[in-house]
């Protein structure tokens, strides 16, 4: 975690968004040409797995707490989008955004009840909130059980474009993320983002500054479980799936690890970590469990030895906030 | 004879299997609160450390013949000293940062030890014998109780008991519980508080593993034999507050028998019953059944 404290001073706030101005132009540029040499359904799960991390890191880099159960999120967004476009017949923004809205609601209701504890408790809670949910979609019927929900339709855009064509379908899934991360971008550096920093540097000064602070987190866990619906539900209309994988602890644990090696409360370290651990994933693949190993073990080097992360890394470098 | 409409062999055959889960959250989220009370740190490595002193005791048998009852002892002092290696190695780094680091590296030691044993045995389980002397069962009229069950309820309960006895009203429970509350000061006192945190870890992780032995003959030993019932175990532990060393084990014990009822009378609920009760206890206690907040 950066220990900056809250509210830095404009001239550096200003210096430091032409920084990351210019980052982000590095990014969306990689994304645009990427596809000219990276098969593009590689780089559409990249991106899904960028926002689902980004999503992630709002809630534990700005607010400080760990959510351990962000698949819920992801994976029931992908069911809702998988479900609506298949058997409702919906137009696929209107299918992601009815998955993107059933996250949301899932954030209300564990958000209550989440943010009741705070720290090592918040992370249990999800965690096992998150299990609940998974046993739920285990033998809800419309989920389709062991077998998830096959041959989702990508279906016409607006009515007008066929997404079932790469061509169209990449620019598609680059509009969503590149949204997505601008939103995030927008509620980090808005007065909303600095009153959760405050609360993240110490919560009882936030109170006593008379802040709503349950309002606050509610809010943020709320945005944070919609963006990782938003991440979710595009990912099911990429892979045409959606499973019991996306809801599986197992995936609140990479989504930890994405934000880890990226670097915790950062803005382009989750995009950074989700790339290295889908990549890497890509190359273990015929390792078969190994990769799971393999991921542990990053995790505990990460955490013993590298806990700013990549970018993390960079931005202590360069002494600016990337 | 029927009670509410069930036959009460049924009914009294899900109550013993709810004790019986029941045995093991106790003994699981006794070890956690163990940890948790001196250590500040969550020890997700928890059901992989379970798991490990099923394997141990697996291995002792078809590689050096070394039966269930000298298992029960050589298991969870093995699964230990990993555990002070583990302490030792890495979690002692941690201890200045934010907790939640420590969860994070426990976390990741667990998916590394499911993987390796997941690729040396792939992910079906094993059968591991019953001890001769324990097996078979009597008949007490109403139903018919294995001997074997009948031996780890009462086992468990007298570990947990024992472990409650040690910590509450013995003068090695009483350093302990100080250094709970202020480990600079009992330092001060001459008290190796370092290695007694050490000690503390292995002997929180020795409880795991004694539970994997147990747990060996009923369930398969199978490398994610540990990995759900992990997650059931923090719910527990949310429940019953982490305060109290017997909130642990009556909140073990009582969401045990509370799983196994509903097996009975609403069978649909029973993976997600502990969780529904945790998201009660949220909303009424937030401090948990035994806990205080801070």
């Amino acid at each position: 975690m950066t220990g900056n404290a809250p509210g830095l001073p404009i001239a550096r706030a200003t210096g430091a968004t032409r920084h990351q101005q210019i980052a982000f132009l590095v990014m969306a540029a990689f994304f645009i040409l990427a596809p000219a040499v990276i098969y593009p359904v590689f780089l559409m799960k990249l991106m899904c797995f960028a926002l689902f991390a980004c999503a992630f890191n709002l809630l534990i880099g700005y607010v400080g707490l760990l959510s351990f159960g962000h698949a819920m999120f992801f994976g029931m967004a992908g069911y809702a989008t998988a479900h609506s476009a298949k058997v409702w017949g919906f137009t696929p923004e209107l299918a992601i955004l009815f998955g993107t809205a059933s996250a949301s609601v899932l954030g209300v209701l564990v958000g209550l009840l989440a943010i009741r504890r705070l720290g090592i408790y918040f992370a249990m809670i999800t965690l096992a909130l998150a299990q609940m949910v998974f046993f739920f979609c285990l033998q809800a019927p419309f989920t389709g059980g062991e077998d998830g929900i096959q041959a989702v339709p990508r279906g016409k855009l607006f009515g007008l474009f066929d997404l079932s064509d790469a061509k169209a379908m990449y620019p598609f899934v680059l509009a969503i993320f590149l949204g997505g991360f601008l939103l995030i971008y927008r509620i980090v550096h808005s007065p909303f983002g600095q009153v959760l920093k405050a609360i993240r540097e110490n919560e009882s000064r936030a109170v006593s500054l008379g802040y709503d602070v349950d309002r606050y987190k509610l809010l943020a866990f709320v945005l944070s479980a919609t963006l990782a619906g938003l991440a979710g539900g595009t990912k099911s209309l990429v892979f045409q799936l959606a499973s019991l994988t996306d809801v599986h602890w197992t995936m609140s644990g990479e989504v930890v690890l994405m934000s880890l090696v990226g670097g915790l409360g950062t803005i382009f370290g989750p995009v950074v970590g989700a790339a290295v651990i889908i990549t890497m994933q890509n190359y273990l693949a015929q390792l078969g469990a190994w990769v799971t190993v393999v991921q542990g073990i990053v995790f505990v080097v990460c955490v013993l030895a590298f806990r700013r992360g990549i970018i993390g890394e960079i931005a202590h470098a360069i002494k600016k906030p990337l | 004879m029927d009670i509410f409409g069930i036959p009460t062999q049924a009914l009294f055959g899900q109550l013993l299997i709810g004790l019986i889960n029941g045995s093991f959250y106790a003994l699981l989220s006794l070890g956690l609160a163990v940890i948790f009370g001196l250590l500040n740190i969550i020890n997700f490595t928890h059901g992989a450390q379970y798991m490990l002193g099923a394997f141990v005791a697996y291995l002792l048998l078809n590689k050096l013949g070394i039966g269930y009852w000298w298992a029960l002892l050589l298991a969870p002092i093995i699964v230990g000293v990993t555990g002070v290696v583990i302490e030792r190695l890495m979690l002692s780094k941690l201890y200045k940062l934010d907790h939640l680091y420590g969860l994070l590296l426990t976390f990741g030691l667990a998916l590394i030890i499911q993987g390796v044993f997941r690729n040396e045995y792939g992910s079906a389980g094993q059968p591991y014998p019953m001890p001769e002397q324990l097996s078979g069962g009597r008949n007490l009229g109403f139903m018919f109780l294995p001997n074997y069950r009948a031996w780890v309820i009462v086992a468990s309960l007298v570990i947990c008991l024992g472990t409650w006895y040690v910590i509450e009203k013995t003068k090695l429970g009483a350093y302990l519980r100080a250094a709970t509350e202020n480990p600079q000061l009992v330092q001060a006192f001459g008290i190796n508080v370092p290695r007694m945190i050490t000690l503390t870890y292995g002997f929180g992780v020795g409880l795991a593993g004694l539970a994997g032995v147990m747990a060996a003959p009923i369930y398969q030993v199978s490398p994610q034999m540990g990995a759900d019932l992990i997650i059931v175990v923090f719910a527990v532990v949310v429940i019953g507050g982490m305060g109290s060393i017997m909130g642990a084990i009556i909140t073990g014990f009582g969401l045990g028998i509370i799983e196994g009822l509903t097996k009975v009378f609403y069978p649909e609920a029973s993976n997600t019953v502990i969780f529904i009760i945790m998201a009660i206890v949220l909303l009424i206690r937030p401090a948990g059944l035994f806990g205080t907040q801070k």
